[in-house]
């Protein structure tokens, strides 16, 4: 995985709470096998609406979504967070995230940064009257700065310092064999198998 | 200090615990499909990794599977190869799989409970958020994504950090014709679509000690519509008495060691819960939803509600899209909202348990000429039980079409769809936009309810029925 420790970019606005996973990529896109290539599916409902928001001319090539409250509801698809990162983005900022959503994009790379909803809204302010602005989000310093507006962000301390190393959790884990063996053998009898 | 069921089930798999870090947590059992696992099997593949316990993991095919014609290959090619890939991987790795046309097949968290592979006091995981179901045994048991499912795979653990509990506490008797779906419903519409975050929800209360394990596992299984990752209900007789002789549940002494096991499960008198939520069970009635998140439902006796009536501008502009994308009117009596397709199936309603309220309903009435009503029932053992019972018969002679074991109309991704503009009851979990098919539109309700809606064309309880 990549190592992430600031990311400069510029932002999309996208002013809608309870962003399901639903709508970030639907069903139909999921019975792909692959890993990659799931930009076509981000909000591909919404996007077939000329006016939605990633559709707008002034914000193309953003790397920064910054969105309403309970983003990524719903269904566990880990193909919401490789959408956003397959067209792109690097950050989602909100005020509040589902847990599973936040759980994968601390897996994948994607940084979701946690703002009250007063720094949303400040945020969305300052992007639409200039969508050029460089938004910085600064994960050592767990900062989000754009324009005038400087503001600190919540993030879980465990995934920071994975994605600031780059680390794979399983090669973490691994580190563990011995504990692991230890548990197992002390298991149960009454437990079931599957086999 | 006294400890929660949640509390008591983690510090009993925690493998390795270290400040600032997660622990890690071993699962006892974890499931696996075709959607959300191919990419965690090439990981393995890519990495020269094996699948630690294939003997406490088992996949099955429900997400893409048709539920007609499972005898002829599946017409769509993209739904097939990922059907391929799930038996290519498994058959490398050794995962048992029932694959469509197996009796054991069906709907993943239908399959694990019947099978009595999911236990009070265990792990289980899945990659799918309605793996929550499996909590109504007292099990630990919570959706995870695809790099968590190579996770599993790999090392039969998961770094987590620890959830925090609330007790949803439900006291007093369900009045009649009120089910557990619509306590769900009701539950979720009071503490909203964020409000279980970060939580293990402990559901309690006498009118939970009521439930059959078909109704816990209704509850269980919305739980992720809260927020949260789990739901769980403590283990008691009739946990056991479901349990009791299931082909892998324990049995002889083993049985009587889980027994004894299980009874000390349930949260401490003086467990400290950190958020509490208290329902009164007689203030219950049908309830059903009329937007575009789980959380935007209301008794069925209400009107639609309008943007006006949000308390902040937030709330607002959801309400104003969601009655657009809904076509509703505020002030709309919700019994007038007319309905053309009524679905009974899910890992959320697809028990017999939901097949006979629903045949309770049906029997001697016909379903709507304007109605088109399919029943799925979530697992091949269903469909058996339900045909033995004569169920199937009763939903025929209705004018309901009776399918095969699969997720169906639930979500999207096999043949049993929504057409844009369509109105669908459903006895699923999620009225999102598009679920059930691109520009379709869903009201969540109860079997029963679903069923009283086919019959008069409209959403109506089964009391409002000649």
């Amino acid at each position: 995985m990549e190592q992430f420790i600031t990311h400069v970019g510029t932002a999309a606005p996208l002013r809608r709470s309870n962003v399901d996973t639903d709508q970030i990529i639907p069903a139909e896109f999921l019975k792909r096998i692959s890993r990659h290539g799931f930009e076509d599916g981000l909000f591909a409902a919404w996007r077939k609406d000329p006016d939605f928001i990633l559709n707008q001319p002034q914000f193309q090539g953003v790397s920064i979504l910054v969105a309403g409250p309970d983003f990524g509801t719903g269904s566990s698809r880990e193909h919401a967070v490789w959408a956003l990162q397959d067209f792109g983005f690097k950050v989602v900022l909100a005020s509040r995230f589902a847990d599973i959503f936040r759980g994968n994009s601390g897996k994948g790379g994607l940084l979701t940064a946690q703002v009250p909803q007063d720094v949303i809204e400040a945020l969305w302010l300052i992007i639409e009257a200039d969508p050029a602005t460089e938004v910085v989000v600064d994960l050592q310093a767990r900062q989000v700065r754009a324009g005038d507006l400087v503001a600190d962000f919540e993030v879980d301390d465990y995934v920071r310092w994975r994605l600031m190393e780059g680390l794979d959790d399983i090669g973490i884990t691994l580190q563990s064999a011995v504990q692991i063996n230890e548990f197992e053998d002390s298991r149960p009898a009454f437990l079931p198998v599957t086999i | 200090m006294g400890r929660t069921l949640a509390e008591k089930v983690w510090q009993a798999h925690v493998v390795r615990h270290a400040e600032g870090e997660p622990d890690l947590l071993y699962i006892d059992l974890h499931l696996v499909h075709e959607v959300t696992s191919p990419q965690a099997f090439d990981g393995l593949r890519a990495a020269g990794r094996t699948v630690r316990r294939p003997d406490l993991t088992l996949a099955t095919e429900d997400h893409n599977v048709p539920t007609l014609d499972i005898d002829k290959p599946i017409t769509d090619p993209i739904s097939r190869a990922q059907l391929e890939a799930l038996r290519v991987n498994c058959a490398e790795f050794g995962v048992p799989l029932y694959s469509l046309g197996d009796t054991e097949q069906g709907i993943v968290h239908v399959v694990g409970p019947q099978l009595g592979l999911t236990q009070p006091g265990m792990t289980v995981v899945c990659g799918d958020s309605h793996t929550s179901t499996h909590g109504a045994f007292g099990a630990l048991a919570f959706g995870i994504g695809t790099s968590e499912v190579e996770h599993v795979l790999a090392t039969q653990t998961l770094p987590l950090k620890p959830f925090k509990t609330m007790a949803i506490t439900v006291e007093g008797e369900l009045p009649a014709g009120v089910s557990a779906k619509d306590v769900t419903l009701a539950v979720i519409a009071k503490i909203g679509t964020g409000g279980g975050q970060g939580y293990v929800l402990e559901y309690r209360g006498s009118a939970i000690r009521s439930l059959s394990m078909e109704g816990r596992m209704t509850l269980c299984n919305m739980s992720i519509e809260a927020g949260a990752r789990a739901g769980m209900v403590a283990p008691d007789s009739t946990t056991y008495d479901y349990l009791k002789g299931r082909d892998r549940a324990p049995q002889g002494a083993l049985w009587d060691e889980a027994v004894a096991y299980w009874s000390s499960l349930p949260s401490d008198d003086d467990a400290i819960f950190d958020a509490e939520v208290f329902i009164d069970a007689a203030t219950l009635s049908p309830f059903v939803t009329w937007g575009t998140n789980p959380g935007q439902g209301l008794p069925l006796s209400s009107v639609v509600p309008s943007p006006a009536d949000a308390s902040n501008e937030v709330d607002r502009v959801a309400i104003e899209r969601a009655l657009e994308y809904m076509d509703l009117t505020p002030g709309t009596p919700l019994r007038q909202i007319p309905i053309d397709t009524v679905f009974v199936g899910s890992c959320t309603n697809g028990r017999i348990e939901d097949l006979r309220a629903v045949a309770d309903v049906l029997r001697g009435r016909r379903v709507a000429d304007s109605v088109r009503m399919l029943v799925v029932p979530g697992s091949v053992r269903v469909r058996l039980q339900a045909e033995s019972e004569g169920l199937g018969e009763v939903f025929t002679a209705a004018g309901a079409e009776w399918r095969q074991a699969g997720c169906s109309m639930c979500l999207a991704m096999n043949p049993d769809k929504l057409a844009p503009g369509e109105r669908s009851a459903s006895t699923s979990n999620r009225n999102f936009e598009g679920r059930q098919g691109p520009g379709g539109r869903t009201h969540l309700v109860s079997p029963a309810v679903a069923a009283a809606i086919a019959v008069a064309g409209h959403l109506a309880s089964p009391s409002d029925l000649a």
